[in-house]
């Protein structure tokens, strides 16, 4: 399948890490305020994207930190991997 | 008209050597206009029509496929039938379901194969226990058969399976519904599409919706690569697509779509008589007519639309097909595969409305959606025609997931397909 560059340890088969979801998506501010119908679009609405989806990952079997990827999941291509924090560049 | 399938039928076309069959179904290119539309010929789209044309009385439709029907998951599936969930909701959907499947042949006129061998879930720890039992009680309260089979039983009801207490994940029970089983998934989806042409549903192949025209809150049309049609109601089946659909329309769906895989062996002597599954080592195996293991895998962890999975998926589950059936040690696979399952957070499908008047959708089913095919169809077709849903599936509706009122399978009923 497809090897995963950590941006902390390099190359490693895809099978060290955890797929995390969508990236980011952030947390209400005021979670207090919300309407359920926006609790609902925050919890379960995905776009599951086919095409250039950005995600989250986790080297579960490596340094254990969390990182971002921007993939085609049309044809698993990864395009980037970027730090969190980090804008992705595509 | 379409003729009738019959030994009359087969001795009369052998003497023409089987040239002069009539065609299942007609070849047309699309109307401008329809009444309602089906995106997606799957199992599930092709039902769908079936039902709206029969017992709704709408004529004027068609199933628009992007590839040829039944390519999709229908054709790649296991094709375990079974109705033992736990909720009562998911009882009464995949019981429906299971009853038309027992005359669906003789319905149809078109034999789909379904073969009643029973299906057993194993259990392998005292949890498992718990959870089967607490499922084998919960369905008898609704009606539906299901047994508990202690290791003896077990044994005696599968005698390859290896009920060694030293094993990884030694058996300890199984529930066993009778009533479940297999069938033909190719022909479910032909048997259908030659009913609902016989009606004058239109089936259109090689047909890709690319879009979808709206007109503020309602439908206007879709385009497809064969020309824009008119219509004011829609239907999606696309399963694995469905979020795609949903995003040409401005919707979002509570759906990610993931690889499915399955594999079969080299075809031997009858040697399994029944359908096991194992959700605690995710494998799961029956034996096909031509005398090929199906074996069935889980679903990968990331989104992908490749229909293609992963190898340690694949070595896991026949890592775990080898403990529990050290008979097989030797035999060759011949097939492997994937499909892409588009799944819901509470593992329960959609049949249901949108926001969008005329835009309906039915998916969702992710990895266990062969089964339900005839209900699916059945419901969905009367929640077009009269705009609401039937009784049987209005707790599968996209508000779910602002009311709460998940019907989650996930856990509780040790769902796999
Ligand atoms: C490996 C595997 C094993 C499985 N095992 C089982 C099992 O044992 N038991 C069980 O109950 N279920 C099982 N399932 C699940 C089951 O296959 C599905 O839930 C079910 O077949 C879905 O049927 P459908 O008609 O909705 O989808 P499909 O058969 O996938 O039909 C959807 C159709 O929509 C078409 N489409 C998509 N986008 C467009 C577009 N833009 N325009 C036009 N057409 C489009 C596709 O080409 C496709 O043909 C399994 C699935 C897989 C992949
Ligand atoms: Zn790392």
């Amino acid at each position: 399948m497809f090897i995963i560059k950590c941006p902390y340890c390099g190359e490693r088969d895809h099978s060290e890490f955890s797929y995390g979801g969508e990236a980011h998506l952030v947390r209400p501010k005021q979670p207090t305020e919300l309407s359920d119908d926006q609790w609902a679009e925050y919890l379960f609405m995905r776009k599951n994207i086919k095409g250039l989806q950005y995600e989250r990952w986790n080297h579960s079997h490596g340094c254990r930190r969390w990182f971002n990827m921007a993939r085609d999941t049309s044809n698993d291509k990864i395009h980037s991997v970027y730090k969190i924090g980090e804008k992705a560049n595509k | 008209m379409k003729k009738k399938y019959s030994i009359f039928a087969l001795i009369k076309n052998s003497l023409s050597y089987h040239e002069n069959w009539q065609r299942a179904w007609r070849d047309p290119e699309p109307k401008s206009q329809y009444d309602a539309v089906i995106i997606g010929g799957g199992g599930h789209g092709l039902a769908t029509a079936y039902y709206l044309a029969k017992e709704h009385n709408l004529k004027n439709i068609a199933v628009l496929e992007k590839g040829w029907i039944g390519g999709g998951n229908t054709g790649r599936n296991t094709t375990i039938i079974r109705s033992n969930y736990l909720w009562d909701a998911s009882a009464g959907l995949y019981d429906h379901a299971l009853k038309i499947w027992e005359n669906l042949s003789q319905e149809l006129n078109y034999n789909i194969m379904f073969s009643q061998r029973g299906v057993m879930n194993l259990a392998h720890n005292q949890h498992d226990v718990r959870e089967l039992k607490r499922r084998t009680h919960a369905n008898r309260l609704n009606g539906i058969d299901c047994e508990w089979l202690n290791v003896q039983q077990v044994k005696k009801f599968c005698p390859i399976i290896n009920c060694s207490p030293n094993i990884r994940y030694p058996v300890m029970g199984s529930t066993l519904q009778r009533r479940a089983g297999t069938a033909r998934h190719d022909a479910v989806a032909w048997g259908y599409a030659r009913g609902a042409d016989s009606m004058g549903v239109d089936i259109i192949q090689n047909c890709e919706v690319k879009g979808i025209k709206r007109n503020g809150d309602s439908i206007e049309g879709i385009e497809t690569t064969k020309g824009f049609i008119k219509t004011k109601k829609v239907g999606v089946v696309a399963a694995g697509h469905s979020s795609v659909i949903a995003n040409m329309a401005g919707l979002r769906l509570p759906l990610e779509s993931k690889p499915l895989q399955a594999l079969v062996s080299e075809p031997i002597k009858p040697i399994i008589d029944t359908v096991v599954m194992s959700n605690a080592v995710h494998a799961y195996v029956s034996q096909s007519d031509k005398g090929e293991l199906v074996i069935g895998a889980g679903t990968d962890s990331y989104i992908s639309y490749t229909q293609k999975g992963t190898h340690e998926i694949v070595e896991g589950t026949l890592k775990a097909i080898l403990e529990l059936y050290p008979i097989f040690s030797r035999l060759r696979m011949l097939r492997q595969w994937g499909g892409v399952v588009d799944i819901c957070p509470d593992a329960s499908p959609l049949i249901s409305k949108t926001s969008i008047k005329g835009l309906y959708f039915n998916c969702g089913w992710g990895t266990g959606g062969f089964k339900a095919t005839p209900g699916s169809g059945h419901l969905f077709a009367h929640t077009i025609a009269k705009d609401e849903p039937h009784a049987l599936n209005a707790a599968f509706n996209i508000n779910r997931f602002v009311s709460g009122d998940l019907v989650d399978e996930h856990g509780a009923a040790a769902v796999a397909h």
